[in-house]
């Protein structure tokens, strides 16, 4: 018998029927022509978040990002009028990178008045305009007004900057993100701007980790022994649900149910929990946030744990009922090898006890993710192996077998446009 | 050698030379760099002060630490990093995890 209700076709899987229920194929994990066309197809052309308002917090404020997925290295910046913008991080004279520190490989962020291009000194005001050429008079009637950064299409929703690698989008960014996500409007993230911000290069395919963080099943076996002995016997024997799993376009929800800590038994938790109130559900104190909007746990559940976000293609939004939230980004560099960033965002502490407790909390994250991304490595190891090649997903799984296939419909169907 | 740790947490001042760490890649390293029993014996000291310190420390005002008051909260740090090789782990690393690392770029100060 299911723990949760789940819908009338009898799963959630089969509540969306184009899903289908058989074994799936990670092909598209292992294969380094289908990555070339993952690039073309889904890099270029869907809606990517690069990061939060907040890393940009006055004029002259930027960063740079590079995207090896879309081939592209960005620039972003708050120009004079306080708008947000996105160029490509090149120079219009010969081709250099234009905003780089120390090492053109490393992103880097910080303030400016313009922009100077550290080879001949060709520098561009913050809307991108070129603005001086050195020894203008050397070159040939160069009208500077066709010279400027070149743009990349860049929007603003709930405080994430997106942009879009596409001479013209098909979607503006609100069409892309659909109503299930964009019914998370009015949260407070940008109350929520205490970062603890980390970095992994991950020898896996990036779906495979989109794949580690879309279900929760594997917790009380992978992640048994973070807890204490009894505690995980009876997670084990109890098995894991989720009460509560959405699609909307290509883009995924799966809500689960909360546990309350400091209601058990304090053999059941850590004692660095008790020392801290606080552990992988985030601060045992609640942080009130105000009331939430409606896109915040959809379901309802009671109690309720978090919801996670999936945006396609490669952007997750976690949010913990506690009062904070994660974000992961999947970045890709081969077929086999992607960035993983994760992020861990609180409301600033005012007190030693809640920043303690945030402490435990991003600490605790980091160990789980640790055990998660090694895992992987010996799952894309396997997969490349090539002598099994259809595997079994359950009900829980569901949102993988919807990565999987928006991936594939994304790739055909830009490919059949192009016929 | 002048004390690191305010006076009332001289008991802890043997363990403040090596977890005072400002940042969580170096508690981290640190971690990594001791052996069990060390990380008991820290735990031990640092967990049975750990509410008189939290007490303490919030007697101060929260944005302008005293440097030693600074020092005692990076031990809590230490302590919280701590704690997953002492009490579930037995081991310095994570189980399982590799070569895998996981950089802590950069995080909430103090």
């Amino acid at each position: 018998m299911p723990r949760f209700p789940k819908p009338p076709e009898g799963s959630w899987t089969q509540h969306y029927p184009d899903l289908g229920t058989a074994p799936v194929s990670y092909e598209d994990s292992i294969t380094p022509e289908f990555y070339e066309r993952e690039r073309e197809a889904i890099f270029k052309r869907a809606w990517l978040n690069v990061g939060r308002v907040e890393q940009l917090p006055r004029k002259g404020s930027y960063f740079t990002k590079d995207i090896d997925a879309a081939h592209a290295s960005i620039i972003l910046v708050r120009d004079r009028e306080g708008r947000v913008r996105a160029f490509h991080n090149i120079c219009r004279h010969r081709g250099n990178k234009l905003v780089w520190s120390d090492d053109p490989k490393q992103d880097t962020a910080g303030f400016c008045r313009q922009f100077t291009c550290k080879y001949h000194g060709w520098r561009y005001g913050l809307d991108g305009s070129l603005n001086f050429i050195q020894q203008e008079g050397e070159f040939f009637d160069v009208d500077k007004s066709r010279y400027g950064l070149a743009p990349v299409h860049c929007d603003v929703w709930a405080g994430f900057v997106f942009v879009n690698f596409a001479r013209e989008p098909e979607q503006s960014l609100r069409e892309f993100l659909g109503p299930m996500v964009t019914a998370l409007e009015g949260y407070p993230f940008e109350k929520q701007t205490s970062r603890f911000q980390y970095s992994t290069t991950i020898r896996a395919n990036w779906k495979l980790y989109m794949d580690a963080f879309a279900e929760f099943y594997h917790a009380p076996v992978l992640h048994a022994s973070q807890s204490p002995e009894k505690y995980a016997k009876a997670a084990l024997e109890a098995g894991f649900e989720a009460p509560h799993y959405q699609l909307d376009g290509p883009h995924r929800l799966v809500s689960t149910s909360g546990v309350r800590f400091w209601e058990m038994d304090s053999e059941l938790v850590k004692p660095m929990e008790s020392v801290t109130r606080s552990g992988l559900f985030g601060p045992w104190d609640k942080i009130d946030l105000g009331e939430m909007p409606s896109g915040v746990n959809p379901a309802g559940c009671d109690p309720w744990g978090l919801d996670s976000f999936q945006l396609f293609p490669n952007f997750v939004i976690l949010i913990w009922s506690q009062g904070w939230y994660l974000t992961y980004h999947y970045w890709p560099t081969s077929h086999n090898t992607h960035v993983f960033e994760g992020n861990v965002y609180f409301a600033p502490a005012t007190g030693i006890r809640d920043r303690i407790a945030q402490e435990m909390a991003a600490v605790t994250f980091k160990e789980y993710a640790l055990q998660d991304s090694n895992t992987l490595e010996a799952t894309q190891m396997m997969l490349e192996t090539r002598y099994v090649d259809r595997f079994l997903l359950n009900d829980q799984e569901i949102l993988l077998r919807h990565l999987h296939k928006v991936v594939g419909d994304w790739v055909n169907d830009h490919e059949e446009a192009r016929k | 050698m002048s004390a690191l740790l305010p006076e009332a947490f001289a008991d802890l001042e043997p363990f403040a030379a090596k977890w005072c760490l400002p940042t969580e890649h170096e508690r981290y390293t640190a971690r990594l760099a001791s052996t069990m029993q060390e990380m008991q014996a820290f735990y031990d000291a640092v967990v049975s002060r750990a509410e008189d310190a939290m007490s303490y420390l919030e007697r101060l005002p929260y944005d302008g630490l005293p440097e030693d008051a600074l020092n005692l909260l990076h031990l809590l740090y230490s302590m919280i990093q701590v704690s997953f090789p002492v009490e579930v782990w037995s081991q310095p690393r994570v189980p399982d995890s590799g070569s895998a690392s996981f950089d802590c770029l950069s995080e909430p100060m103090p």
